[in-house]
């Protein structure tokens, strides 16, 4: 799980963390004992559909205020550790 | 033992759209690294996507096309993993509750008609682009291409050759082109595809292990790559080896397929309802809307052309396989009504000027180096006698050239064709004159040399003598 997120812990954390994702599942089990047979699945939680925009492009460029967000850059892209599989 | 192949193919299309499937970002190619990016795109904390209604759209109108049937409701999910071309972890798309599902192509080639049938059609944002190779020690990432706005097109397992492959592309890609929903331009990646390849014995039904192949970037690629494929696996059973499931990436440049990464501990992407993005409902009136405005497709169009204008099969495919020339076409045929010689310039001649000039790079050819009612008019001349058919070439080059229309042209040029008994008799007489040597030659049974007097007197009238009147005038005068 942790490998898959991608998150570093340690043995404490890794402890901790499985006990409480263990309660998580354990309530999952219970709402597992409702009988859901005659309701239909819901998509969200906002009872709203179909929210659409025109497609026009209006962003104007800001590359630059962008590129200073990142954690580090190489001219205009952005720069990542080397990350051929 | 002898193998049956079974191929699937999923294809990447490009929507055509102006901004990104998600924010306002624009869809242009080739712009400087990460100048067409947002926060939403680039994947910032706290921001919302909003969906570009063009992309629902064109997505319908693709699988109306391709006989899908269309979801009442339709949702969103993340498909979550890790690489720095999507920066927020995730890949929106759609995984249960696709757009479209269902469907069929009916495929076209040099083979027998084929029906591929399709599985899914659904819409997901692209990932942006990574370069490995610039930079010793780290990687570098352009975000322009995250966010524009991708269909996948997901075929059944129907395929049964490389050959089949490509016929598959090609109507699929003719399809998408005719819509106008995607400018099937493989180079710059707006028409992608991966290729599920396995071998079963003859005969059997249960599917064999199947190996995903990516990096196809040409139709030649696919086809090449399946070639390969085929032959790689069909080895390994013969010798009793198993085919491991597993992605391989083509290589053009060697025509091999190397494995990429095994499908085993394949990712686990984990996918769920994206909480960001509501759901579809699309209602009956929507799709109708859409229906209505459906073009008439390349296989119908070909088929009405081989009614309507006689045309051979053959130049009715070429024809129509774009809407563009299809369109130029029967405007020229309106304004004279010659399909075949309007079909031979276009295919012969023009087709050359728009592969020089590259106009057939773009998904429509928006200025015509030759208007089609002035290869209309040209066409007419010939066919009224006004010209000959050889000085129609001279005609067709200075309309290309000078732009003028064709009666101007002839005029100007002094092109009429000489039809005047009169003069065509003299031009014979002193072809017949000074040519006494060749005529003894015919006149002694040589046949063959008729045509070399018939030349002498088309270059004494500088191409302008009605060639049919020539021979009638000239094989008198011989005999006489």
């Amino acid at each position: 799980m942790a490998v898959l997120a991608r998150l570093d812990l340690t043995p404490d954390e890794q402890e901790q963390l499985t006990g409480q994702l263990d309660r998580i599942l354990d309530y999952m089990d219970k709402l597992n004992e409702l009988d859901t047979e005659s309701v239909e699945p819901m998509s969200h939680a906002v009872d709203v559909v179909n929210v659409l925009r025109p497609d026009r492009a209006v962003n104007q460029p800001r590359t630059e205020d962008l590129l200073r967000n990142a954690p580090a850059r190489d001219d205009d892209f952005l720069s990542v550790p080397k990350i051929i599989e | 033992m002898s193998y049956e192949t079974v191929i699937g193919l999923e294809v990447h299309a490009q929507i055509l759209t102006e901004s990104k499937i998600f924010c306002g970002c624009s869809t242009r190619f080739g712009e400087a690294p990460n100048r067409n990016t947002c926060p939403v795109c680039m994947g910032f904390p706290g921001v919302l996507p909003v969906l570009n209604r063009k992309v629902v759209e064109h997505t319908i109108r693709t699988g109306l096309a391709t006989h899908c049937a269309i979801a009442r409701r339709s949702r969103w999910a993340r498909k979550n993993y890790f690489y720095p071309d999507l920066p927020k972890g995730y890949q929106i798309s759609q995984y249960e509750l696709p757009l479209c599902t269902g469907g069929h192509v009916d495929v076209s080639g040099d083979g027998a008609p084929k029906r591929v049938r399709l599985t899914r059609i659904h819409m997901e944002e692209d990932a942006g682009k990574n370069i490995h190779d610039a930079r010793g020690d780290h990687s570098l990432v352009d975000l322009n291409r995250a966010g524009v706005p991708l269909m996948e097109i997901v075929s059944e397992p129907d395929i049964r050759s490389p050959d089949e492959a490509g016929d598959y592309l090609r109507t699929l890609r003719s399809i998408l082109e005719y819509l106008e929903v995607c400018d099937g331009n493989m180079e710059e990646g707006s028409f992608r595809c991966d290729a599920n390849v396995s071998l079963r014995p003859e005969g059997d039904d249960e599917l064999g292990v199947k190996v995903e192949i990516k990096n196809l970037n040409s139709f030649k690629a696919v086809e090449k790559a399946l070639e390969y494929e085929i032959r790689r696996q069909g080895q390994a059973l013969s010798e009793g080896e198993p085919v491991a499931q597993e992605t391989r990436l083509w290589d053009p440049d060697a025509e091999v397929t190397r494995s990429m990464r095994s499908k085993e501990h394949a990712h686990d992407y984990r996918y769920f309802p994206d909480p960001d993005l509501l759901p579809l409902e699309i209602d009956e009136e929507w799709v109708s809307e859409i229906r209505a405005t459906l073009p008439e497709l390349a296989q119908e169009r070909r088929n009405r052309f081989v009614e309507a204008y006689a045309l051979p099969a053959y130049d009715a495919g070429i024809l129509t396989q774009r809407r563009d020339v299809a369109d130029y076409f029967e405007a020229a045929v309106k304004a004279h009504a010659n399909p075949k010689a309007i079909a031979n310039w276009l295919m012969g001649d023009l087709f050359r000027v728009l592969k020089e000039r590259k106009l057939d790079a773009a998904l429509r050819i928006e200025h015509w180096p030759v208007a089609a009612a002035d290869l209309a008019r040209m066409v007419q001349l010939v066919d009224e006698g006004t010209i000959s058919g050889k000085l129609a070439k001279t005609v067709f080059t200075e309309m290309l050239e000078a732009g003028k229309g064709p009666d101007a042209i002839v005029k100007e040029k002094g092109l009429e064709q000489v039809s005047d008994t009169g003069a065509l008799d003299a031009a014979v007489e002193e072809v017949v004159a000074t040519c006494a040597a060749q005529v003894e030659e015919y006149r002694a049974g040589k046949e063959k040399v008729f045509g070399f007097l018939v030349g002498q007197v088309m270059k004494a009238t500088r191409g302008k003598a009605n060639p049919q009147m020539v021979n009638e005038i000239l094989r008198s005068k011989l005999q006489g």
